[in-house]
């Protein structure tokens, strides 16, 4: 089957169209990976076009979508899994939604990406590649994992270890989304994984305009 | 309900609304309005007092696929049936736009139909062609809500859309929230403020009218000291240790926000030649500003338009609207790299 994935993540979007068959090699026939910081919304339907041109397929081509659920920045997050949704309602398919961490990397490793507010989101995977721990949201100088680190190079220094480069993948969503495209049943609603509450505190009582 | 006429050959436009705390979703062919489904976060920002970005944001999300179901299926339509999007584009809360404008493209580009990103303010004004027919043109707007307080001139609702006078300050709902909080009364503060002004006496207390000296602007607006003198009243009583007239203040507050808003409309009219004005807004939903509107209007031989309350209020049928207004003038489609635009110009109607 032909499955579109993307995520909005981080700062690089990532829209891609690849074929997909339970127990068989899947085989990406096109990526685009913009860097696109905080335009993922201008960017993205024009990425997702882009890749299906270059795969020479059509929207009417696809039969799944699969999209990262972060985590990630919230406003940039919601564009893809909104968009995600979106398609595969207008078309009739089925949607998967994957941890992002889950797409960055391979084999045994500790993915953190940038969370802002001076933490990033972690998540830990074992040598098989499958996740052992997180994702979680935390300090670096507080994230006590052994490595090796992948993700993103600006917490080399605050984690005290070396972080290779890595990002999110076609073939890494798509890897991550397998056990639910092979049985939509254990698929799970699509929620994003904002991790923390929102930011909203109530305003404190009335403040007198005048002076007693 | 149905407002209008049905005409087949018109197409159908989906609208998506989601600059505040309402995930709205609209249907419209032509003038009629099919659908008009929401979704509301209200409740979940009460306890906060005001609309919390991140929380309408998330509850977009969570809201959007069914709100959109449930607009195809009041309509009786489906989703192959859609000749065209629109959506909001701005002005509103970022986080909160960048949802419905995702959502949009991607229907849009799913259903292979163009889509137009539109001004929410020009929406606004759209929004009674679905009862009242097409707009006389030009018309003056006063749109006024939680958000918004604008005067604007209106030659051409699809392309010429001119802002004669806005809030320098607070818009006009916000001063009735804060109004409210004083008061003791509920978020959000438009309908508590309205019901307890029913029983009082709108002469009872002369708050000031901003704005409204011979030298001051004369279509702009500022209600933050209106709001501060209702807040050293309502003090000054509790510090004598005297009872709050709640009805008397409340109809006395509301009749000062009645008063420079209709007078300033009926001016905008007077001074630009124009017979015809437009509410919209939350705040048009209020029963003084209607009644007072129709009083001065009628006085000044000005046509006075006002939706129903529940299509002054935030919605995806106002945004359907104006796109259905867009398609028919034939105005060019959005690029597909739309994006939002937090405090886009009211002379920008589409992008
Ligand atoms: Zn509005």
């Amino acid at each position: 089957m032909f499955v579109l994935a993307l995520d909005t993540a981080t700062p690089t979007l990532v829209a891609g169209v690849a074929r997909w068959a339970a127990g068989q090699d899947t085989e990406v026939l096109a990526e685009r990976a913009v860097p696109s910081g905080n335009r993922h919304a201008e960017l993205l339907t024009p990425s997702i076009q882009d890749a299906l041109t270059d795969a020479g397929l059509t929207m009417a081509d696809l039969d799944a979508v699969v999209t990262g659920l972060g985590p990630g920045p919230y406003t940039g997050l919601r564009v893809g899994v909104v968009t995600a949704a979106a398609l595969a309602d207008a078309r009739g398919l089925p949607v998967v939604g994957v941890c992002s961490l889950d797409a960055i990397g391979s084999g045994a490793r500790t993915v953190v990406t940038d969370a802002r507010r001076k933490e990033v989101y972690w998540a830990a995977y074992g040598a098989d590649g499958d996740r052992v721990e997180g994702p979680g949201v935390v300090r670096p100088e507080e994230l006590d994992r052994p490595g090796p680190f992948v993700g993103d190079p600006a917490f080399t220094d605050r984690l005290g270890a070396p972080v290779t480069r890595a990002d999110v993948t076609t073939a890494g969503l798509v890897r991550a989304a397998a056990p639910q495209l092979a049985d939509r049943s254990s698929a799970r609603p699509l929620v994003p994984l904002y991790l923390r509450r929102p930011d909203a505190t109530p305003p404190t009582t009335i403040k007198a305009v005048s002076k007693a | 309900m149905r407002w209008g006429v049905a005409v087949p050959d018109q197409p159908l436009v989906l609208g998506f609304e989601t600059s505040c705390d309402e995930t709205g979703i609209g249907l419209v062919r032509g003038h009629t309005l099919l659908a008009d489904a929401l979704a509301t976060s209200m409740a979940e920002h009460e306890r906060f007092g005001g609309v919390v970005p991140e929380i309408a944001s998330r509850a977009h999300l969570e809201a959007m696929v069914p709100t959109v179901h449930k607009a195809l299926a009041d309509a009786g339509v489906s989703a192959g049936d859609v000749d065209a999007v629109a959506v909001t584009s701005g002005p509103g809360l970022t986080g909160a736009l960048l949802v419905g404008v995702a959502a949009a493209k991607a229907y849009a580009m799913a259903l292979d139909v163009p889509l137009y990103g539109v001004n929410h303010l020009a929406a606004h004004v759209a929004v009674d062609e679905l009862q009242h027919g097409p707009l006389a043109e030009p018309s003056i707007a006063l749109l006024v809500s939680g958000g918004h307080s604008s005067l604007l001139l209106v030659p051409d609702l699809a392309r010429d859309v001119e802002s004669l006078g806005r809030t320098v300050d607070d818009a006009a709902g916000e001063a009735f929230d804060k109004v409210a909080r004083v008061l003791g009364l509920p978020f959000p503060g438009g309908p508590p403020i309205d019901r307890a002004a029913a029983e009082g006496d709108r002469a009872a207390i002369g708050f000031p009218r901003g704005l409204s000296g011979p030298r001051d602007a004369p279509y702009d607006f500022s209600f933050s000291g209106l709001k501060t003198a209702v807040a050293r009243w309502v003090e000054a009583r509790q510090r004598a240790g005297e009872p709050v007239p709640i009805a008397d203040v409340a109809a006395s507050f509301q009749e000062a926000v009645a008063d420079v808003l209709t007078a300033k409309a009926v001016r905008a009219c007077r001074d630009h030649g124009v017979d015809h004005l437009v509410l919209g807004g939350g705040v048009a939903a209020n029963s003084r500003l209607r009644a007072l509107a129709e009083e001065r209007c009628a006085a000044a031989g000005i046509v006075l338009r006002v939706p129903s309350p529940r299509l002054c209020t935030d919605n995806g049928a106002m945004v359907a609207a104006l796109g259905s207004r867009l398609v028919a003038a034939g105005v060019a489609p959005s690029a597909p790299d739309l994006g939002a635009d937090s405090s886009l110009p009211i002379d920008v109607v589409s992008r």
